[in-house]
């Protein structure tokens, strides 16, 4: 089980606040396979939003295949998203790591380094727009 | 189930005067069950005479008011629809525990657990007298006594005022987890539009007696557009902008702001977005708003 917290100032829309959440918890595994989501009156009971805007998220985890609900039990997660190659010992991580040090000896700021990666970025993972609604 | 295709709230063409004064007219609204409802608008624009209305505790003088299918005031209305009033009337001789016992006793649908929920969101001692505890207090009795009677329609008239924020966070909580868990339809007055928007699905936005927006929350804000741009070189609105439905509009400098109804041109050299729901509302609301009201967007029922 895990708890959102609603950022209200920042501009994201809360639906896709509690999706980027529950996906946060996939990847750092806080939630397996088989776990059930808090239920939407749980949620708007701590966060104080809409129930429509849980049912909005939940919705579009289950489009992207994250969680399944089982009528009268819950929606439950159906598939982790962390994977070895996020894992702090991956052999990925450990070069990434390499190269950001040695951005840091050739002089780059935080704003170089992040325009540079974003560019290279959106080359070999061109960006999705649907998730701008 | 022909209930739930009932509206919680319709009016057709709803007024009532005090005198010679109109604090509500010509009032077409329907709001669909299980809503969650922000009922904006300046002091006096007519929101507490409409919530009274809706209970029954004041009568039309045109047109009339339907809740949940049934004339408001009758008895069947009366116990699914629950008020709490801005003067909180309690009775201030009984005690937290005497409140909620003649709730019991006067409500078939009496939950306690409901209206203990909402006491123990405070340190409420049960054996206080409701006369003399604080406002804030006295408001979650309130509250309390109005979610125990389980009302399909809530009716808040600004419930959350007297409220701490974390008072405010925990009470706004209860009533969303009452509307996910029974669909309550919940309509709040409020003046506190930016925690309005995480919160309500529907807005009925009033001003001087009159609906001047009403429906949906986000296709409302779709409706609209908020645009930035440079001035004429007199220094005025551009011609282009003024031919167009602007609601409400500013100038700083070179620069202009405005709230148009519908799109903009493309091919103007303006930055546009869609505008939040507390911009919409505060532009409506600004003193400067355009008062056409044949040019307000159609109300729930017209766009249904």
């Amino acid at each position: 089980m895990i708890a959102f917290r609603i950022e209200r100032s920042s501009g994201v829309a809360t639906y896709l606040q509690l999706v980027h959440q529950v996906k946060q918890a996939l990847l750092l595994g806080v939630l397996e396979p088989g776990d059930r989501l808090p239920t939407a009156k749980d949620v708007v009971a701590a966060t104080a939003i809409n129930p429509n805007t849980v049912l909005k998220a939940y919705r579009e985890l289950e489009r992207e295949g994250l969680v399944e609900p089982r009528p009268g039990l819950g929606t439950f997660v159906r598939r982790s998203l962390a994977r070895e190659q996020l894992a702090p010992d991956s052999p990925l991580r450990a070069e990434l790591t390499t190269w950001f040090t040695r951005a840091r000896a050739a002089g780059l700021d935080r704003d170089d380094v992040v325009a540079l990666s974003t560019a290279l970025l959106d080359q070999h993972f061109p960006p999705t727009t649907e998730n701008d609604a | 189930m022909n209930e739930t295709n009932c509206a919680a709230l319709r009016t057709d063409a709803l007024g009532r005067a005090f005198g010679r004064t109109w604090a509500l007219r010509a009032c077409d609204l329907e709001i669909p069950a299980g809503s969650v409802v922000l009922l904006a608008g300046p002091n006096g624009a007519g929101k507490s005479t409409l919530l009274h209305l809706a209970a029954g505790l004041l009568t039309p003088t045109t047109g009339h008011a339907q809740v949940l299918g049934r004339t408001p005031g009758t008895r069947d209305a009366r116990a699914r629809t629950a008020l709490v009033a801005q003067d909180k009337p309690l009775h201030p001789g009984l005690t937290v525990a005497e409140q909620l016992r003649a709730g019991r006793e006067l409500n078939s649908r009496w939950d306690q657990n409901a209206a203990l929920a909402v006491l123990r969101t405070a340190d409420i001692p049960p054996g206080t007298r409701v006369g003399r505890l604080s406002p804030g207090l006295r408001t979650r009795v309130a509250l309390a006594t109005a979610l125990g009677r389980r009302p399909d329609l809530l009716l808040l008239d600004e419930p959350l005022a007297d409220l701490d924020p974390p008072a405010r966070h925990q009470v706004l909580g209860l009533l969303m987890a009452d509307n996910a868990e029974r669909g309550t339809t919940i309509v709040f007055s409020s003046h506190i539009l930016h925690e309005a928007e995480q919160i309500c699905d529907q807005v009925v936005l009033l001003r001087q007696g009159r609906v001047r927006l009403a429906g949906p929350a986000q296709p409302l804000c779709t409706a609209h557009t908020a645009v930035t741009g440079r001035t004429d070189r007199a220094g005025h609105l551009p011609a282009a902008l003024t031919a167009l439905p602007v609601v409400e509009s500013s100038i700083t400098g070179r620069q202009f702001t405005a709230l148009v109804r519908g799109p903009v041109p493309p091919e103007e050299p303006w930055l546009t977005r869609v505008p939040s729901l507390e911009e919409l509302l505060l532009a409506h609301l600004h003193p400067t708003a355009t008062t056409d009201s044949a040019a307000a967007p159609a109300t729930g029922r017209d766009a249904a």
